[in-house]
């Protein structure tokens, strides 16, 4: 049992009073950091689940109506003698999309990092509401298993697409799916409130439990990011809750909110979906961001450039992120008119994002670049969100929209920016933040193999989509030859999925070398990576409760390479007197605002002991 | 496969096709300068023994800089699409007089709807045909387009064409065929289990042969109703 | 709240969501398996024993009055892999096949009289798409009997069943000597069949209790042998022109003619389709068909 009790001094104090029993500590635990790592197992499953349905689904579109290898242990709803059938197919590509969007990136960002990273960053004990958060993670888990189980009813798991649109979602006389439809709706309904009661926690924990000297923009940008993300999900994670039990009663109980044969809408659904799908890719891509900022800041050994407008970046794409979601529905009949609209607010999204990537660019600038295995993924984070990004300017620019719209041309910009990017930065992640988690290393050479083959081989099987796409090829598919206009591009899927199944490989790989680590990864010190930010003034792993006495900040989160320094870094709540002489006068005024003495306190210094 | 897009075949992929191409040569000058610039200052700021990185904070001229180009492509970008997306879809730009032909996308078929000798559909004169898509060159058509069922979505693409089918929405596009040829018409939005075999043949005629073909299967559809 | 109440609420919680899952495999549609003889329903009654000395027949011809209307070709000119098998022979629409006064694809039944319990047969009831056609365009089979869907075509065809009183399927078959095997769980007259990727084909399936049943052939005869003697109501049904019916009394060992006249002006007659059959038995009579109870999961 531990408490937190108010000293004498006003500095609340952290006192443990007796072990926990393992369930407890590590099943039905309230410490951010073992639901950070429970998220982490979890969505490391199904990020495998989901990369097993791709691989599947290119194995079709690879070499069409082949029987696939060891498919004869698949039923003959799914595929007879192995070979895959077109609704088979169609629920393959609906729940890739789902698991990897909900199950896999989402909790990988949020789940595994806000719970972990925000109390540690921001020098808290733990969140504002650790049962609530441990509940947000309890109710993770039946969503999945639920969607899981979806697969095995009759009619098969959700064939709709993972946006799926009505009619095609509301009516199972034109799906062929009944129940796994519904399953999937009430299992994202499910993981959608395990989402927001985390978020509540994100937010309150932010604004409420800094410690002391942690002002706004002293907070380090992965903390700043995800919560940001949060908010985007209180606003919108209710919006998609609200459609999907629209569609689940249109499905069962006989409403007709997306029916038109009796007054509704289709393009309801869309409206609501992206109303929340667009902040939603926002919530998988900003969280990423932030970590790439921590780690890119970290190897170049110098403060992120432009922390200030990198902040108001964030912010600005949160914002506009609600403004852009029509430009999803260019080609849905919605009025022209909005489509002029949605295209200026998404023209104008891509600036922010920009100016991103030039302050990455600006970091390393004139830096002293360290190349450890996190700062790898974080530059090719870099390198290929770009793509993504550049690629999504054809699709803002309404009537090329109409030729690339549901083709190819859209799957390679779905995945540069959710593998090349937010992957990617979750692999960053996971490399940087692992000897904190578990203390221990992964080995470098290891994770550079993963870095280079996983780079090289994404590209292989992404950057050639582009073509498919310029070629035509809609999305969705089960056999591009049936198509004139497709007939000449069947070797270049071919190839692409031969890539993408060496990709699967790599990923293999990681999960191996990831649980191999966990055993037998070297020790872990506390600070691996001579990092500035809270968490590394802790032990690796940080005891329950984090401090037994709170932090002070001092200092901004990335103050590295201070010429006025031996070392090129500089802790966030390191003494004020080997502060920066460059701002003397924060130095005072963070002083007078902690009443800190100038001695050092007890408990807040590197030693390892917390 | 090379990287070039199907041969046009219509009056507004013209202007799509350019306006690729113009965001082609920007995001490719954007992707050298990004990429080039990235890979550089990783050669060239690497970390080396003694080596002391730039203690700064960032640079408020670079963000203007860096802020402002951004901007003002994307307006530029923003008018240039805006004018095109008006040709293409404003209510002004659809002919008047065309020849109206009728699409009932259905799982997983195209019923086309050819009007009678008046071109306009809705009266006794029309006739229907699976699955096939006739119309002369160099002529304006507009299609009422329409769902029995789920959301498909007309797709052809050398004539650079696409729009959904919505059920419950008659949904009017119009377009000019510039080439004689053969081409499909492809389902573009997920519609079920055979929305991968959703396609009907389209056919452009000269206006000689047009005549002929209509006459012919006009006589067709009526003849058989006796 | 209290650590066993946590505890308890997400036990129970997981059962409900497991449960939930386990409930979805009822009703009569079986699986696509691999040779598998279908199951027979309902199995341990006893058949009524049918003295093959005393086993009556029932015979007659469907016939039809006035000008047939033309049946127009179909045109599969988008479908090359099926216009190919017609180098000479033009597919033609089916729903009128009638020639010299006759009338085929009428589907014929014993509707009343019979009593007991009929096991249904081991061997499968064919479908199978040819030509983009379905061959039968009328199919007879019996609740429990498996229904066995070829695909001789090299191009995808679909089955979408549409039934009230049964559970309906809509599947698959992309390539050909695909096989599938489904079974209806009970009687209705008629199930329309059709394929979405060619929509002119259709065919319509009679599934009874019991395995008097027959189709009209070209000539229009059909013939229902085997049967115990008795008085029956039997019942004609055509997609166009309706259902008839009349009673018939056929003693041991005797063969009964019967005969239906179908006429042009009967076409607007309201063509019952899927309609449950309520069967009148003996006193153990177990059956009952609902109207669209319980088992209409496919369908909405």
């Amino acid at each position: 049992m531990a408490t937190i009790v108010a000293e004498a001094s006003g500095m609340p104090v952290l006192v443990v009073e007796h072990e926990m029993p393992f369930i407890r500590k590590y099943v039905f635990s309230t410490d951010h950091k073992v639901i950070g790592i429970q998220f982490l197992f979890f969505s490391l499953f199904f990020l495998l689940i989901g990369g097993l349905l791709a691989v599947l689904i290119r194995y079709q579109l690879g070499w069409p109506g082949k029987a696939i290898p060891g498919g004869g242990v698949l039923p003959e709803s799914m595929a007879p003698q192995g070979i895959m059938l077109p609704e088979f197919y169609n629920s393959l590509v609906t729940m890739h999309g789902t698991f990897m969007v909900f199950f896999a990136i989402m909790p990988l960002l949020v789940g595994v990092y806000a719970n972990y990273l925000i109390p540690l960053q921001i020098g808290a004990h733990d969140m504002a509401f650790p049962k609530l958060n441990m509940a947000s993670f309890w109710i993770s888990v039946p969503a999945g298993l639920m969607m899981m189980a979806s697969f095995a009813v009759e009619g098969g798991a959700a064939g709709a697409g993972w946006t799926s649109y009505a009619p095609l979602s509301a009516r199972p006389d034109l799906s062929g799916v009944s129940l796994g439809q519904q399953m999937w709706i009430v299992s994202l309904v499910v993981l959608g409130l395990g989402s927001i009661l985390g978020a509540v926690n994100y937010v309150t924990t932010v604004i409420n439990n800094r410690a002391p000297g942690m002002t706004w923009f002293r907070l380090p940008l992965a903390t700043w990011a995800l919560f940001i993300s949060a908010i985007l999900i209180l606003l919108s994670m209710p919006v998609l809750s609200a459609a999907m039990i629209m569609l689940l009663f249109d499905q069962t109980i006989g409403t007709n909110f997306f029916l038109p044969a009796e007054g509704g809408q289709p393009l309801l659904w869309q409206h609501l979906f992206w109303f929340f799908g667009h902040p939603e890719v926002y919530i998988l891509i900003l969280p990423a961001m932030g970590f790439v900022s921590e780690i890119i800041a970290n190897g170049s050994r110098k403060p992120i450039f432009g922390y200030h407008s990198m902040v108001f970046a964030l912010i600005a794409i949160a914002f506009l992120g609600f403004l852009v979601w029509g430009h999803h529905m260019f080609q849905s009949g919605m009025n022209p008119a909005l489509g002029m609209s949605f295209m200026i607010s998404t023209l104008v999204i891509s600036v922010p994002s920009a100016i991103k990537v030039f302050n990455w660019m600006g970091t390393l600038w004139e830096g002293n670049i360290q190349f450890h295995t996190p700062m790898l993924f974080a530059v090719g984070f870099v390198m290929l969100f770009v793509i993504g990004g550049l690629s999504g300017v054809y699709m803002a620019s309404t009537p090329v929209d109409i030729y690339i719209h549901d083709t190819y041309f859209i799957v390679a910009h779905i995945h540069y920016v959710l593998l090349g990017g937010s992957l990617f930065a979750i692999f960053g992640a996971i490399y940087y933040w692992f000897p904190k988690m578990f203390g221990r290393m992964i080995n470098d050479t290891a994770g550079k193999i993963h870095f280079f083959a996983t780079f090289i081989l994404f590209n292989l099987t992404f950057f050639p989509m582009h073509g498919l796409g310029m070629k035509g090829m809609m999305r969705r598919i089960y056999d591009p030859a049936q198509y004139e206009h497709l007939s000449e591009i069947q070797d270049t899927n071919t190839m692409v999925s031969i890539a993408a199944i060496a990709l699967f490989g790599t990923g293999i790989y990681f999960l191996v070398l990831f649980f191999w680590s966990l055993f037998k990864g070297k020790k872990a010190p506390a600070n691996p990576w001579n990092a500035t930010t809270l968490e590394w003034q802790t032990p690796s792993p940080p005891r329950h409760g984090n401090w037994s006495e709170l932090p002070v900040v001092y200092h901004g989160p990335y103050e590295y390479s201070h010429p006025d320094m031996d070392r090129d870094w500089l802790a966030q709540n390191e003494r004020p007197d080997i502060v920066s002489p460059a701002h003397p006068e924060l130095t005072d005024q963070v002083l007078a605002e902690t009443g800190a003495s100038e001695e050092p306190s007890p408990g807040t210094h590197t030693d390892g002991a917390g | 496969m090379d990287w070039s897009l199907p041969l046009n075949a219509s009056t507004q992929g013209e202007a799509i096709d350019n306006l690729f191409w113009l965001i082609f040569w920007i995001t490719v000058t954007a992707f050298v300068v990004v990429e080039a610039g990235v890979l550089w200052f990783l050669w060239k700021y690497r970390g080396r023994k003694g080596r002391q990185a730039r203690y700064t904070h960032g640079n408020a001229t670079a963000e203007v800089i860096w802020t402002t180009i951004p901007a003002v492509v994307m307006v530029f970008l923003g008018i240039y699409s805006g004018r095109v997306w008006a040709s293409i879809r404003s209510s002004d730009s659809y002919p008047d007089d065309a020849l109206t032909i009728g699409v009932m996308a259905k799982q997983f078929e195209w019923i086309v709807t050819y009007p009678g000798e008046d071109r306009m559909l809705g009266n006794a004169d029309d006739f229907t045909i699976r699955n096939r898509f006739e119309i002369p060159v160099n002529e304006p058509v507009v299609v009422m387009l329409e769902s029995e069922d789920a959301i498909h979505s007309f797709f052809i693409p050398e004539m650079r064409v696409k729009q959904d089918a919505v059920p419950g929405m008659t949904i009017p596009i119009w377009f000019e065929a510039i080439r004689t040829g053969e081409f499909q018409i492809a389902c573009a939005e997920l519609c079920g289990l055979g929305h991968y075999r959703m396609r009907a043949r389209v056919v452009v005629h000269d206006p000689t042969s047009y005549e002929a073909w209509y006459d012919e299967r006009s006589a067709e559809a009526f003849a058989a109703e006796e | 709240m209290t650590r066993k109440a946590w505890t308890k609420g997400l036990a129970a919680s997981w059962i409900v969501a497991l449960a939930a899952c386990g409930g979805g495999g009822n009703g009569g549609a079986g699986e696509d398996t691999g040779g598998e003889a279908g199951a027979a329903a309902g199995g341990d009654a006893a058949a009524p024993a049918v003295d093959p000395a005393t086993a009556a027949t029932i015979r007659g011809v469907v016939t039809y009055e006035g000008v047939s209307p033309t049946m127009t070709e179909i045109d599969m000119s988008e479908e090359p892999v099926c216009a190919e098998k017609y180098p000479t022979d033009r597919p033609m629409t089916e729903q009128v096949v009638s020639a010299d006064g006759r009338l085929a694809n009428a589907f014929v039944y014993v509707k009343e009289g019979l009593a007991g319990e009929w096991p249904a047969p081991a061997e499968p009831a064919a479908l199978d798409q040819v030509g983009c056609r379905y061959d039968p365009h009328i199919l007879g089979l019996q609740a429990g009997q498996t229904l066995l869907i070829t695909n001789s075509d090299a191009v995808l065809h679909n089955i979408n069943t549409q039934p009230t009183a049964n559970r309906g399927f809509n599947i698959s078959q992309p390539q050909a000597g695909m096989v599938s095997h489904r079974e209806f769980s009970r009687a209705e007259v008629m199930i329309p069949v059709k394929c979405d990727v060619h929509g002119w084909m259709h065919a319509f399936l009679g599934i009874v209790d019991h395995p008097y049943h027959a189709v009209s052939l070209a000539d229009g005869t059909f013939e229902i042998a085997s049967l115990p003697p008795g008085t029956y109501t039997i019942e004609a049904w055509h997609e166009v022109y309706g259902t008839m019916s009349q009673e018939v009394i056929v003693g041991d060992s005797e063969t009964a003619e019967v005969a239906f006249a179908y006429s042009a002006d009967m076409a607007s007659a309201d063509v019952p389709m899927a309609e449950p059959l309520v069967l009148t038995h003996g006193p153990d009579d177990g059956h009952e068909a609902a109207h669209g109870a319980g088992n209409a999961g496919a369908d909405r």
